[in-house]
């Protein structure tokens, strides 16, 4: 028994009708990594709110033993007493303050009230350099990446003199680099006595570092495995309860000439003016194809694509677009959307919808004019469009005039799709179209994706997520530092040969 | 992917529980409202639903209304303006020159007047839209420039009076073309005035009709029948008890008739016209909208410049109410204004409020000055009452939507 750090039985969660947990359990081994698994909306989060007392005792049925005591927290700050912490996907640092302030917020080093800046920052420097963070004490955390952000929290963890870390999605917003020193830090805390539970939706990374592996659907506990040489689709198969041997929908494309092509583009960054963000950048999409945009995080793909729609980013641009063989405007979003360019960026909360609105004008948000006469828009019309892509695309919505914040991720980004597929564009760029959404929307935006390019659309996509970029795409383009490093076709793409232009840097 | 086209007969009805709690959230302004009538008329022995003290009531708080149009707007887009209260006194006090001292013809003064109100508005909309100074700085700042210049205007003292016409739109009252009409027990009422409360809810009736059943064309829900019927009925009545209490005593107030105009024009406009549509886009996801190719600079622009013009209004309504432009004119009109946006159901975020709402947070306050005024309560309680159904108001609709989630 004591081999086990953490043991929960028979969790049941409801929230008003729906039950979110149904009877799970989880028992976690002392000093391992523990990883849960599953499809958005199966549980995961919820099941370690219910552990780090964000769903307070009573709230919830079943029982938490942890360190062979039972618990009955009531709050966060009573599971962090027990040594438990959890950090999750949306970061909590405070940006205008310091690394230092951040690390003992709550818990600072102090004597009668006032702070001892000088315990304060040499104990900071202490806990950076455990998590192997070279930065100053005093940086300001908006200074940082997100990479080195998350680094912060768990030095915080660590301050907590943690012996149970919680991770929610830990590397979702991380490039590989940065993912990579992330789970290197795991496993030497692993070495330390630290457990780990991490949720996680990138499952190579999960078969790498985790010694055991518990998948959760609809609420349930489906199995625990131990994760020697276990494999991802042995995983995936237990998250979505059938054997998903096609990740991808099955297409035969059908490519046609050129439509757009960017030539010689450059961007400079609008924060640092003299520093390249894009490089003399030339691509080109053609008729019913679908053409994949790899880089590692900073590489330049989002500022590429939001430089050309409509210079959204960046200073000092310079470079032509050209569509059907003639040079176009696309100095404003309004050109560019009229000139049949349509994006859909990476974050659809934050640039892509109007979460308190409803599905109905979110749809009719890019193309209002479609709908007005003489600058009236015809609501029944606009009803009509919404149900239309209602229906063809699935969204699955009580109504179309639900309030989009409500719905699930995948259903959200069908919206923004749906929005952009109203403005009739010849070129969409989809900026991570799957990011934040389970196996089982994945596979239907793929095949919407497939039936745009089979429409004549010719499609642009970027994607931190290799695999997806190679199911799905004819040819894929490798960015590094702003440079186009490579062209690679369907045929010839492996993800290995991807990595190493992804990886080419200037003097290579 | 599916392509089906199917025939769109059948929409998907929402949750009978979700459908009812939206309703109870947007309605809540509207039952708050009777209630709070209902109340006062009970306080006050029925003083508050005579005919003349309904009449008081509209033009005594038109001017507040006519900003409230204009800031729910501007709240919706996610902004604020400080400056309304000091635009209301500069406004009024160049019309009066206009008037007064130039000898201008009054359509001439209150059409330079509004534009005005408009070039006020576009300055501010400048610095706050192509500068990108947060509205609350630059209206902070318009609030002690307007200011400033009224008092170089008029120095200490008003400048009045004002021409009949101008008066007359403040204070006056439709004339009785027709003669009046017996009504039994209620005594002589005017019949254009009735004639006129007729056409107006005959023509909600007939649009609304319209609407429904172009919703039913197109397969979506609408109000069961009776429910619709009860609707029409209840906005009948409640629009011609109004109507005959003012027919009864001096006929329709011209402030009344201008009032009804903007509001509907307003409603149309925010909810139907694309400018409306991208007031919304823009204080719900601000970085949504411009990604989407919102003229976002622009449409703030315009909702800054339009509301310069509806305070220039409403300063000539004012002025001309008192009968001369003074110094200190519409101190602290723009918290009522304000007030009666999120009273009516606007968010601080932006991106949510009706104009119909806005005008029945500014009808609230409105009768609860008047009410309170009746029983004989001094302002300072009638302050105290304001605030805290300000912060109920606000307090229903947070808890509400934390409710919905």
């Amino acid at each position: 028994m004591s081999d086990e750090i953490l043991v929960m039985r028979g969790i049941t969660k409801r929230f008003a009708g729906v039950t979110a947990l149904h009877d799970v359990s989880l028992s976690v081994r002392r000093g391992e990594i523990h990883a849960i698994c599953g499809e958005n909306g199966a549980g995961k989060s919820t099941l370690m709110k219910v552990l780090s007392g964000v769903h307070p005792h009573g709230t919830y049925d079943g029982e938490i033993v942890f360190a062979g005591e039972p618990c009955a927290f009531n709050g966060v700050r009573d599971s962090e007493r027990r040594g438990i912490v959890i950090i999750h996907q949306e970061l909590a640092l405070c940006g205008q303050l310091s690394v230092a302030e951040n690390l003992f917020l709550g818990n600072e080093r102090a004597r009668r009230g006032f702070i001892d800046w000088n315990r304060t920052n040499h104990d900071a420097q202490a806990l950076l350099d455990r998590v192997g963070l070279r930065e100053n004490p005093t940086t300001q955390v908006n200074d940082l990446g997100v990479g080195k952000q998350q680094l912060v929290e768990i030095a915080k963890a660590l301050s907590k003199e943690v012996s149970l870390l919680i991770l929610d999605e830990p590397t979702a917003a991380l490039n590989d680099d940065d993912s990579q020193h992330l789970l290197d830090l795991l496993d030497g805390l692993r070495d330390e006595g630290i457990t780990s539970v991490i949720i996680s939706h990138k499952l190579n990374e999960v078969t790498r570092i985790a010694d055991t592996v518990t998948v959760l659907r609809d609420g349930k506990t489906i199995e625990t495995l131990p994760a020697k040489g276990l494999s991802e689709e042995r995983i995936i198969a237990g998250m979505v309860g059938r054997d998903l041997e096609h990740r991808f929908p099955p297409r035969t494309p059908d490519i046609g000439d050129e439509v757009l092509r960017i030539e010689d583009w450059t961007v400079h960054s609008p924060a640092q003016p003299d520093r390249v963000v894009v490089d003399n950048a030339t691509l080109s999409v053609r008729r019913g194809e679908i053409v994949g945009l790899a880089g590692l995080m900073g590489a330049g793909r989002t500022e590429l694509a939001m430089s050309v729609f409509g210079r959204s980013y960046g200073t000092g641009i310079s470079g032509r677009v050209v569509k059907d063989g003639a040079e176009i405007d696309t100095r404003t979003v309004q050109a560019a959307i009229r000139n049949g360019l349509a994006y859909v960026s990476e974050d659809r909360k934050r640039y892509g919808l109007n979460l308190i609105e409803g599905v109905q004008r979110n749809v009719s948000a890019a193309a209002l004019d479609k709908l007005a006469k003489r600058g009236w828009v015809n609501e029944n019309e606009e009803f009509s469009v919404a149900e239309r892509f209602r229906r063809s695309m699935g969204i699955r919505t009580p109504a179309v005039s639900t309030q989009v914040g409500t719905l699930s991720g995948g259903n959200q980004q069908k919206v923004v799709l749906a929005k952009w597929m109203f403005t009739d564009p010849d070129v969409l760029i989809l900026d991570e179209p799957t990011r934040g959404i389970d196996v089982g929307a994945k596979y239907e935006i793929y095949s919407i994706i497939n039936d745009l390019a089979a429409q004549g659309k010719a499609v642009l996509v970027i994607s931190s997520e290799l695999p997806e970029l190679l199911g799905l795409c004819d040819r894929v383009y490798a960015l590094s530092e702003g440079r186009i490093t490579g062209e690679l076709d369907r045929a010839e793409a492996t993800q290995e040969r991807l990595m190493q232009y992804m990886t080419r840097g200037q003097n290579s | 992917m599916t392509t089906k086209t199917a025939p769109q007969t059948v929409a998907a009805p929402a949750a009978p529980s979700s459908r009812l709690s939206i309703n109870l959230r947007q309605s809540g302004i509207y039952v708050a409202f009777a209630l709070i009538v209902v109340l006062f008329a009970v306080l006050t022995d029925g003083a508050l639903l005579q005919p003349q003290n309904i009449s008081n009531i509209i033009v005594q708080n038109s001017y507040v209304l006519i900003l409230a149009i204009g800031m729910i707007l501007v709240i919706i887009g996610g902004h604020i303006d400080l400056s309304v209260g000091s635009t209301v006194a500069l406004t009024g006090a160049i019309c009066a020159v206009l008037t007064v001292q130039w000898g201008l013809p009054w359509p001439v003064a209150v059409l330079l007047t509004l534009l005005s109100g408009a070039i006020i508005g576009a300055a501010q909309g400048y610095w706050i839209a192509y500068f990108g100074i947060p509205a609350f700085i630059v209206t902070l700042a318009g609030m002690l420039v307007f200011r400033a210049l009224t008092l170089t205007t008029l120095g200490n003292q008003g400048i009045g009076p004002f021409p009949n016409e101008i008066r007359s739109l403040s204070n006056g009252f439709t004339g009785g073309y027709l003669g009046n009409i017996g009504l039994g027990p209620l005594g002589g009422a005017d019949l254009v005035s009735l004639l006129a409360g007729v056409a107006c809810v005959a023509g909600f009736a007939l649009s609304q009709w319209r609407k429904r059943a172009a919703r039913l064309g197109y397969g979506q829900t609408v109000d069961p029948m009776p429910l619709f019927v009860l609707k029409l009925v209840g906005v009948a009545v409640v629009v011609m008890a109004v109507v005959v209490q003012l027919a009864r005593f001096r006929n329709l107030p011209w402030v009344l008739v201008l009032l009804a105009a903007l509001a509907l024009g307003y409603s149309l406009m925010a909810n139907n016209s694309v400018f409306g549509r991208h007031i919304y886009s823009i204080g719900g996801n601000l970085q949504a909208a411009t990604l989407s190719g919102v003229k976002v600079k622009a449409v703030t622009f315009w909702v800054f410049v339009n509301m310069g013009a509806l305070a220039a209004l409403a300063g000539v309504i004012f002025a001309g109410r008192l009968n001369q432009a003074g110094p200190t004119a519409g101190v602290a009109f723009e918290l009522d204004a304000i007030a009666a946006a999120f009273i009516g159901g606007a968010a601080v975020q932006g991106g949510v409020g009706k104009v119909v709402g806005a005008i029945t947070g500014g009808l609230i306050m409105g009768v609860i000055n008047n009410g309170m005024s009746l029983i004989g309560a001094p302002s300072e309680r009638v302050m105290l009452v304001k605030g805290l159904v300000l912060l109920a108001a606000v307090a229903y609709d947070v808890w509400t939507k934390r409710r919905a989630s």
